[in-house]
């Protein structure tokens, strides 16, 4: 047998074939039937989730629609020189009208106007109200279209509105994106926005700052509850680690809705305040619509999220440390802090990062007890997908939110190492 | 009982008794008091209370009753951390979190030392247990044995007079556990610590301690030196768990100073020494140790009674053969003879008469 190990070469098999092959060999038909088990699964989320995020994720990139209702116009300005201060020329008009005439008849043009509308506001109502005249036009016979355009309105005489077309044709733009971070796209290049725009960066901001809050609240109410859980005989404990899970049981809109009636002005805490005469009837607390509101709403809704690994870290934690500990002479501060404290940070950090990924992108309850001050970031994603429908700027905004988190996590992994993670 | 030059017992329960639940006593009236620098082994089946003794004096459970002295001055209401007693337990309880120096550090750190005395403090420690270069390892990544060294050094490197142990060895492969119970024994003797011992290994306690007290029911049967203890039990619990033991029932027929005889269950008659039975009549159970038996007639006392035997079954291990007979009735009687060049081994099926000296067999509580 030394003879064999001593060897040159790769290992042989007793059947001469080289040893990792054989074992590949044996081996492939266990890994068949572990993939055709998990197979099901892996196709449902990679068409259920995986997907549609990369889906929607391209669409902060994604400008295609400029290009591929303007094909003639887009080529033709690509020649035009915005510098020079002049209107494009009669060829540019020419083929803006014939790109028109056709996207007129697919009734393409008011969406490409909503599109330009992000950009430049009022270009929505341009294309609409063009529409109308230009529908009737003849690409050949009505020639030429400048005048006529100047007529139909103003603004295909305004130089800007040009720029901003010649700016968007590219098929792949950074215009959302710098949107995201409260800036623009200019045919001169990145542009800040107008003071009066720069929402986003404070809102990017608000939503760390809020969600660090609310996790570090969250650990500090969370940690002596998993405490008595680890150290509670087996009936108590369960039986508390049902009054953490019960929330869970109710609807999470019935909870923040619950904590609407309790916070409101005229909702109950403020009444037996007021009742405690513990605060004046006309200076009832301001609990909700704000970040106040906010915090004590997720905290409440997240703690769960914060106890359970922390538990479960702490159950594995023996209490004969602690004995250990005092026998040697320690007083029971020092026993926690040098021994058990250290053991149990794994899961601070597990539990930290499940609360603050969930609370960075959390919507429902900001929404509904935010207000104007205590809404996140994902509430201003909400409101372009479903209201505004820039969804190119909701999908910036989602990336750069994923960006973020993955950072933070990767900062994580630096400091903590994932590895000390544990969830259970 | 065993005291100090001065007469002061160092460690001393005082009529000490515990309770859990408020209904049962897990340890009844307990009186034990054992001089500076003894090395004294709690020793019983599990849930005998022993456990809950070292518990008690080491402060991590209240007594229900009683006093607990150490030094002369009652220890009930000092807490653990201010009682100065160093403790190995059984799965050695070193951080993980902390180097093997750290955790030596740990008491001396907690005690306000400087640095520079907590340095050659933990040295010399770890040098004690020849860990000297693993100073800056990590306990997870040490061998269970030198986990059991850096945890006695780190419950000595404060320099307690008193150490306990609650099975510090039980996680130990057999090998190794006799090793590390001549080094414990011999580090403790060397420092002249006392040493409180948990253990449920017989052989343990035999081998390491001064005294060994034998738990059972919350009570201790009997507290003795190992020799006197192995060779004297003093009631049928103590005969049976220390050892190897051979048991015959029967009935006293005859009672003296020194001697008594039984009448076994099939009709024959031995001779014993009455250790608790009192008065003729009374059932008795018969102890002897299978290597104090003897079946060479020529080594017995004259007049000495014997009993009819068959042989079983021969089992040769070596150092020793262990032969089974069939003893009045009792199949599982078992003789052990020393493996020497005239020894003779027995055949199973072979009939033969067996005896002993009267003082080897012990007429025990039935």
């Amino acid at each position: 047998m030394a003879d064999l190990t001593a060897q040159a070469g790769p290992v042989l098999a007793a059947d001469g074939t080289p040893l990792k092959r054989s074992l590949g060999r044996a081996l492939r038909r266990q890994k068949l039937r572990a993939l055709a088990l998990i197979a099901p699964l892996l196709l449902f989320v990679v068409l259920s989730f995986v997907w549609p995020i990369i889906e929607m994720l391209s669409r902060s990139v994604n400008n295609e629609i400029v290009a591929n209702t303007l094909p003639e116009t887009v080529v033709a300005l690509a020649e035009w020189d915005a510098s020079t201060g002049e209107l494009p020329s009669e060829e540019v008009y020419a083929a803006f009208a014939r790109d028109l005439i056709v996207a007129i008849d697919a009734k393409q043009h008011t969406r490409l106007g909503s599109r330009l509308n992000y950009e430049k506001t009022g270009m929505a109502s341009m294309f609409r109200r063009s529409g109308r005249t230009v529908k009737k036009w003849d690409p050949v016979e009505d020639a030429p279209f400048k005048e006529k355009f100047l007529d139909v309105h103003d603004g295909w005489g305004d130089i800007e509105t040009w720029k901003v077309i010649q700016t968007y044709s590219p098929t792949v733009t950074r215009g959302y994106f710098l949107n995201a971070v409260d800036m623009r796209l200019t045919p001169e290049g990145a542009a800040a926005q107008p003071e009066d725009k720069r929402v986003l960066i404070k809102l990017f901001g608000r939503t760390l700052w809020m969600s660090l809050v609310i996790t570090s609240v969250c650990i500090i109410l969370g940690y002596p509850v998993a405490w008595i859980m680890a150290n509670l005989p087996m009936r108590q404990a369960n039986l508390l680690l049902i009054l953490v899970l019960l929330p869970f049981w109710t609807s999470l809109l019935v909870r923040t809705s619950a904590w609407k009636v309790l916070l409101q002005q005229q909702g109950v805490i403020n009444d037996i305040l007021v009742w405690l005469g513990m605060v004046a009837d006309d200076g009832r607390l301001v609990m909700i619509n704000n970040q106040t509101g906010t915090i004590i709403a997720m905290t409440h809704i997240l703690l769960p999220f914060m106890i359970l690994p922390m538990y479960s870290v702490m159950q594995t934690i023996p209490p004969t440390y602690l004995r250990a500990a005092k026998s040697l002479g320690a007083t029971n501060w020092t026993a926690f802090w040098r021994v058990y404290f250290p053991q149990s940070v794994p899961g601070i950090g597990a539990g930290s990062i499940l609360v603050f990924i969930l609370a960075i992108g959390y919507y429902i309850t900001p929404e509904i007890v935010g207000g104007t001050k205590g809404v996140f970031i994902s509430n201003r994603i909400a409101y372009h997908i479903s209201s505004s429908l820039n969804w190119g700027l909701a999908a910036a905004l989602g990336t750069i939110l994923l960006v973020v988190v993955l950072g933070l996590y990767w900062c994580y992994d630096k400091i903590v190492g994932i590895d000390n993670v544990k969830l259970g | 009982m065993a005291l100090d030059a001065n007469g002061d017992a160092f460690v001393e329960f005082d009529r000490v008794q515990k309770s859990y639940d408020g209904e049962t006593l897990v340890v009844k009236d307990l009186n034990l008091s054992l001089p500076r620098g003894e090395f004294l082994t709690m020793l019983g089946p599990s849930g005998s209370g022993k456990t809950t003794c070292l518990m008690m004096l080491a402060g991590f459970e209240t007594a229900t009753h009683g006093d607990i002295r150490l030094g002369g001055v009652s220890i009930n209401n000092i807490p653990p951390h201010k009682r100065g007693i160093g403790m190995v337990f059984q799965n050695y309880a070193l951080f993980p979190h902390m180097t093997v120096a750290e955790n030596l550090s740990f008491p001396l750190e907690v005690r306000n030392m400087g640095k520079s005395e907590r340095e050659g403090k933990v040295k010399r420690a770890l040098d004690m247990v020849q860990m000297g270069e693993f100073g800056g390892r990590r306990p997870a990544q040490l061998s269970g044995g030198q986990q059991q060294r850096i945890a006695l050094a780190r419950a000595l490197v404060f320099e307690a007079e008193l150490v306990l142990m609650d099975e510090p060895l039980g996680a130990l492969d057999k090998q190794l556990r006799e090793h590390m119970q001549f080094e414990i024994k011999h580090i403790a003797d060397n420092l002249g610590i006392t040493v409180v011992y948990v253990t449920h290994d017989q052989t343990e306690a035999l081998t390491m301690s001064d005294r060994v007290a034998v738990f059972n029911d919350g009570v201790i049967q009997q507290l003795a030196p190992p020799d006197l203890l192995y060779e004297e039990p003093q009631n049928s619990f103590v005969a049976q768990f220390i050892g190897e033991n051979n048991t015959l029932m029967g009935e006293v027929v005859s009672m003296a100073e020194d001697k008594a005889e039984v009448k076994l269950d099939n009709g024959e008659v031995i001779d014993t020494v009455p250790v608790n039975v009192n008065a003729v009549g009374e059932r008795t159970l018969v102890s002897i140790r299978p290597e104090r038996v003897e079946f060479n007639k020529d080594r017995l006392q004259p007049g000495a009674h014997t009993v009819h035997a068959e042989v079983l079954e021969f089992i040769y291990m070596g150092d020793i053969y262990r032969t089974r007979l069939r003893v009045a009735g009792n199949e599982n009687f078992i003789v052990k003879t020393r493996n020497a060049p005239d020894q003779r081994r027995l055949q199973a099926g072979e009939k033969l008469e067996i005896g002993w000296r009267p003082q080897d067999c012990r007429a025990l509580d039935a």
